[in-house]
Formats: C-alpha cells, structure tokens, sequence
C-alpha cells in the first residue's frame, strides 16, 4: 500500500494509507491523526491543519500558494515547507512522505 | 481647558496621548454645536415585533433590542429561509447587506481582496475624531505587520506558560463564591476573571483592573458604532483616561528597559521589543487602537462565554449531566459553547467591487455585514443549530472566530480559559442553577450577558 507517515510533535509516528484525491488534511482526520484540528473544514481559511512537508517532498506537494501563505504567516511556527494539509491533493507519488505537525496549531 | 496646567499636571513625558484626544473632543464638541455633526439618537427600547408580521424589506436587525429581547433568532431563521443576503436601506447606520448563511460568511470573511475591513468592523461609525486604528479594521499588508508583532502574547507556546496562573487565579475566584445564596454570576465570576486575565496579559496594575473592564464596555458599547447605551462624550473622556494609563504603563517599562532590567511577556514588552512596533507610542491613534482592540478582543467575548455556557447547561440539562459523568467531553464543550453563544454577533466589511452573492448583487462601496450569529445557527451547515450537544461532531467548525486574515487572535486563549474554568467548577459544585431570566446586553455587535442570578450547590 501506498502511504504517508505524519509525525507528532513528540515523535508519535503515524503511518496512514494514501487514498488518492483525498486531501492530507482529510486523509489525516479520516485516520484519526491527532494535531489537526481543521477548523474551516477544508477551505484554506483558519491554518489549523499545519504540516511542516519533509526534505525533497516539498517538490512533490508543491510550495504553498499565496492565500496559504497568507494564514501561514499567522503562525509562529512556520517553517520553509509550512503547508496547510487542506491544500494538499494526495497521489500515490506520495507514497513514503513524512509530513510533521508542529507543536500547536493556531 | 488650560494646556498649561495640564502639562504641569501629568508631566511632560506623558501628555501627548491624552491631550490629542482631549483636543478631539474639543473638534468633535465644537463640530456638533455649530450643527456639523448631528447627535446620534439614543435607542429607545420599544418591544421588538413578532417577525411574521413585517415585509422582508423592513426587516432590520441592527436594532440593538433583538439581543437583548431574546427575539433575534427567529429573525435570522426568516432571513436565512427567505432572503440570505439581505439589503436593508434605512437602518439609522446607514444602509447595510445582512450576510446570514454559513457558506456566504465564509466566503466574504475568505475573500478579504473583494472586502475590506476598513475603517470599521463594527456596523456604525466612531466619529472622525476618535478615529482609532486597529489592525482588526486594516486591510493586509498593513494589517499582517501590525498583527505578527503582538500575536506571540496568546501564542499556544506563550499560554502554556501561563496556565498556571490562570488556574490559580480561577481558582481564587471559585473559591470566594458563596454557596446555596444567590448571587450575579456575571459579576462576580465573568467579568472578575476576565479583568484578571486582561490585566495579567498587559502587566496592568492588578488593583486598577476593573478600568480595564469599563474601557472595554465603553469603547465596544457605543451607541452610534453598536447601538449601545454610551454617549460619545463619555467615550472621549473614557479613552483619554485609557490614553493616560497606557502611556504611563509603557513609559515605565521602557525606563525598566533602559535600567537593564529583563523584558516581561505581557503586550507592552513584545510591542517594545518588536522593530514594527517599537515606537508605536508615537502613533496615538494605532496605539490606542490597538490596545483597544486586545482589551475589547479578550473581554465581552470570554466573559460572555462564561456566562453562556452556564446558561446553556441549564437549558439542556441532560447536557450537564453528560458532563458531570464524564469532564473529558470539557474541550469540546468549549467549542460547543461558543458556537451556541457566539459572544460577538457580527463583523463588519465594505465592498471593494460589485460582487454576486446568492441571487444579490453587492455594489462597490456598499456595506456588509456578516452576522456570525446566524451562520453559526444554520440548518444547512450545522444539525439541530438550536441544541446545545456538547459531545457535537466537528464542534470546532463554529463561525465565532471568523475565519480568513482576520481571524480571531485570542481564540487559544479563550478555550484555555473556558476549558480552566470548567474544570474548575466540576471539581467543587454539584449544581450552578439559573435562578432567574437574565438580562442580555443592549447592542448589534455584543451578544452577552449584564446580569444572571445562579444558586450553587455542593459537590
């Protein structure tokens, strides 16, 4: 199967399988990740589905539109691969992406 | 006024703020005795009609008393069924589009480059010589700078350290009430917690606190920004006194500073070590706004929570008995309980261009107000938006916060002291019994509480 690994903050590693077309964000609450709270439900709109993308998987994903960077600016732990989970469109090229949570979400 | 005397009087250091506002006063008193500026008319309550009996057009909700007569919901149920974007053209604020469904608020809150939040988010108008800036009420850039360089004061990592004295002082509260004798829950645990919380965040003299509480009241209850009960004059001297404080508290600090003492957490320290903000003290005007804002930001809104959720449990109390049998579904509840009470009822914006919106076209320039209030009650977006449940899937999805840029700031904050506070109660009383209708806040803007009689009872 085709996965990705989220990974909490205090390293609890969760590895969950890639239904393609699913958002992370959804793919991370279909799977009872916890650390996403998802506030807006999916529109791009409250940065609480922060994920820091790992190393070369930022290619893959692609880097955060403006909107995004908009809401990512209102945390304070954003970092170079800060994307909002909701934004990003699963695939199987996907298969073993590390995508960590930061500490708090927003 | 003699200028002379009042420099002698406050000292040099301090006396530009006050006197800046004092001087718009004078404009602002002048103005409206040469006739320039018409008295804002001072609601008079009358009762509010049963909503079945108007025509659509004449529906107008800025009316303060639909809150405040507890008749605001069927309203809203008629404009969301009938007519979801609304133009009412006569209202005393002027004409004004009431956004009412879910899916339409979050649009107009997304979509800032099509909305601006600018000059005000309130529905009416502050006059021109009180025109404080707050970021709240900025459009991005301006608003991304100004926000980043507070917004670390309620960050998660800020609040955890504080958690402590936030219980500890929630607890010297609780512990202080009386037990089976009735007492305003508003009074005595709403406002007090929330006027320790704000004078904990802004390293405000403890003592003086309740000047916290009555500048929040002032600057949010105005009649004609909310149709509240204030008159402008006593605003103007409200925030001249608040100009006064502030300054001298960020005077002081500075000197701290400048004495090679550590910076503290609290607001002023993070705007004084923050390049963006650093002399802000020489804008009064943003200055002022901005403090305005936190204090406004994190009282009516908590505070009415607390009384909300109270409140809510005696309205459902098959809901408190979940939550007495198990205090884990606390986190949840909070959500659950500022989405039922959504404490600030509406935000304010102005079209930047002619937008269509459900069926209406919106022109440019024209004003739009989005009424979370009935976003967070609508059957298209929420099951059963009446039922209090606090065990609610997605509880977290509530519109109280905003969504978008602007979103509220504070909202870690809140939850942590809901969440707090809650705790705190199940762990010493048994039962908090509503004892009597309490009676809600005059305004369009603030949906809360000015007094709620309650009886507690041993655990």
């Amino acid at each position: 199967m085709a996965s990705i690994t989220f990974i909490e903050h205090d390293g609890t590693e969760h590895a969950v399988e890639i239904e393609p077309g699913k958002s992370l964000m959804q793919t991370a609450i279909d799977n009872g990740v916890p650390g996403i709270d998802a506030d807006c439900g999916g529109e791009c709109a409250c940065g609480t589905c922060h994920v820091i993308v790992e190393g070369k998987w930022i290619s893959t994903t692609g880097s955060a539109s403006e909107d995004e960077l908009q809401m990512l600016d209102l945390t304070p732990e954003r970092d170079d691969n800060s994307r909002l989970a909701c934004q990003i469109n699963t695939s199987e090229a996907m298969d073993g992406m590390v995508a960590r949570l930061p500490e708090f979400q927003m | 006024m003699n200028i002379a005397n009042l420099v002698a009087e406050k000292g040099s250091a301090i006396v530009p703020m006050p006197l800046q506002i004092k001087a718009g006063h004078l404009l602002y008193k002048a103005k409206r005795k040469a006739g320039i500026y018409k008295e804002f008319p001072e609601f008079v309550e009358t009762t509010v009609p049963d909503v079945s009996t108007l025509a659509i057009d004449d529906i107008d909700v800025s009316n303060p008393f639909l809150f405040k007569q507890n008749r605001w919901e069927s309203y809203f149920k008629r404009l969301r069924d009938e007519r979801p974007v609304h133009f009412q053209k006569n209202s005393l604020f002027g004409p004004f589009w009431s956004i009412t469904r879910y899916e339409d608020i979050m649009f107009v809150d997304k979509h800032h480059e099509l909305f601006s939040s600018e000059p005000f988010i309130v529905i009416g108008a502050a006059p021109k010589e009180l025109s404080v800036e707050m970021f709240i009420a900025m459009d991005p850039p301006k608003h991304d700078v100004q926000r980043q360089a507070v917004q670390g004061v309620v960050a998660p990592k800020n609040l955890k350290e504080m958690e402590g004295l936030i219980r500890s002082r929630t607890q010297e509260v609780l512990d202080s009430l009386p037990l089976d004798k009735p007492f305003d829950w508003v009074e005595k645990v709403s406002v007090e917690l929330t006027a320790r919380m704000l004078a904990t965040l802004l390293d405000f003299p403890y003592e003086k606190r309740q000047k916290l509480v009555y500048w929040s009241d002032l600057a949010g209850g105005g009649a004609a920004t909310t149709g509240g009960s204030n008159d402008t004059d006593e605003l103007f001297r409200g925030m001249a006194d608040m100009a006064k404080h502030f300054s001298q508290l960020w005077r002081e600090k500075e000197a701290k500073t400048a004495a090679g003492e550590p910076g503290g957490f609290d607001l002023i320290s993070l705007l004084q070590s923050n390049d963006a903000t650093k002399d802000l003290i020489d804008k009064p005007m943003e200055f002022l706004g901005n403090l305005a804002l936190l204090i406004v930001g994190g009282n009516d809104t908590t505070r009415n929570s607390m009384s909300g959720g109270v409140l809510a449990l005696n309205q459902f109390p098959d809901e408190f008995t979940k939550l007495k049998n198990d205090p884990s579904l606390i986190p949840n509840m909070v959500s659950e309980i500022i989405r039922w009470q959504t404490p600030l009822a509406h935000m304010r914006r102005i079209a930047k261009e002619d937008v269509e919106l459900n069926g209406q076209t919106i022109k440019k320039g024209d004003k739009v107000v989005m009424w979370y209030a009935s976003g967070n009650r609508d059957e298209r977006a929420i099951d059963q938006p009446d039922q209090f449940i606090i065990d609610r899937k997605g509880a977290r999805n509530h519109l109280s916060f905003g969504f978008g840029v602007h979103r509220c700031m504070g909202n870690r904050l809140a939850e942590l002291q809901l969440r707090i506070l809650w705790e705190e109660l199940l762990a010493r009383f048994g039962n908090i019994e509503v004892i009597a209708e309490p009676e809600h806040v005059q305004s369009n803007f603030v949906k809360g509480y000015s007094k709620m009689m309650v009886k507690l009872a041993a655990k």
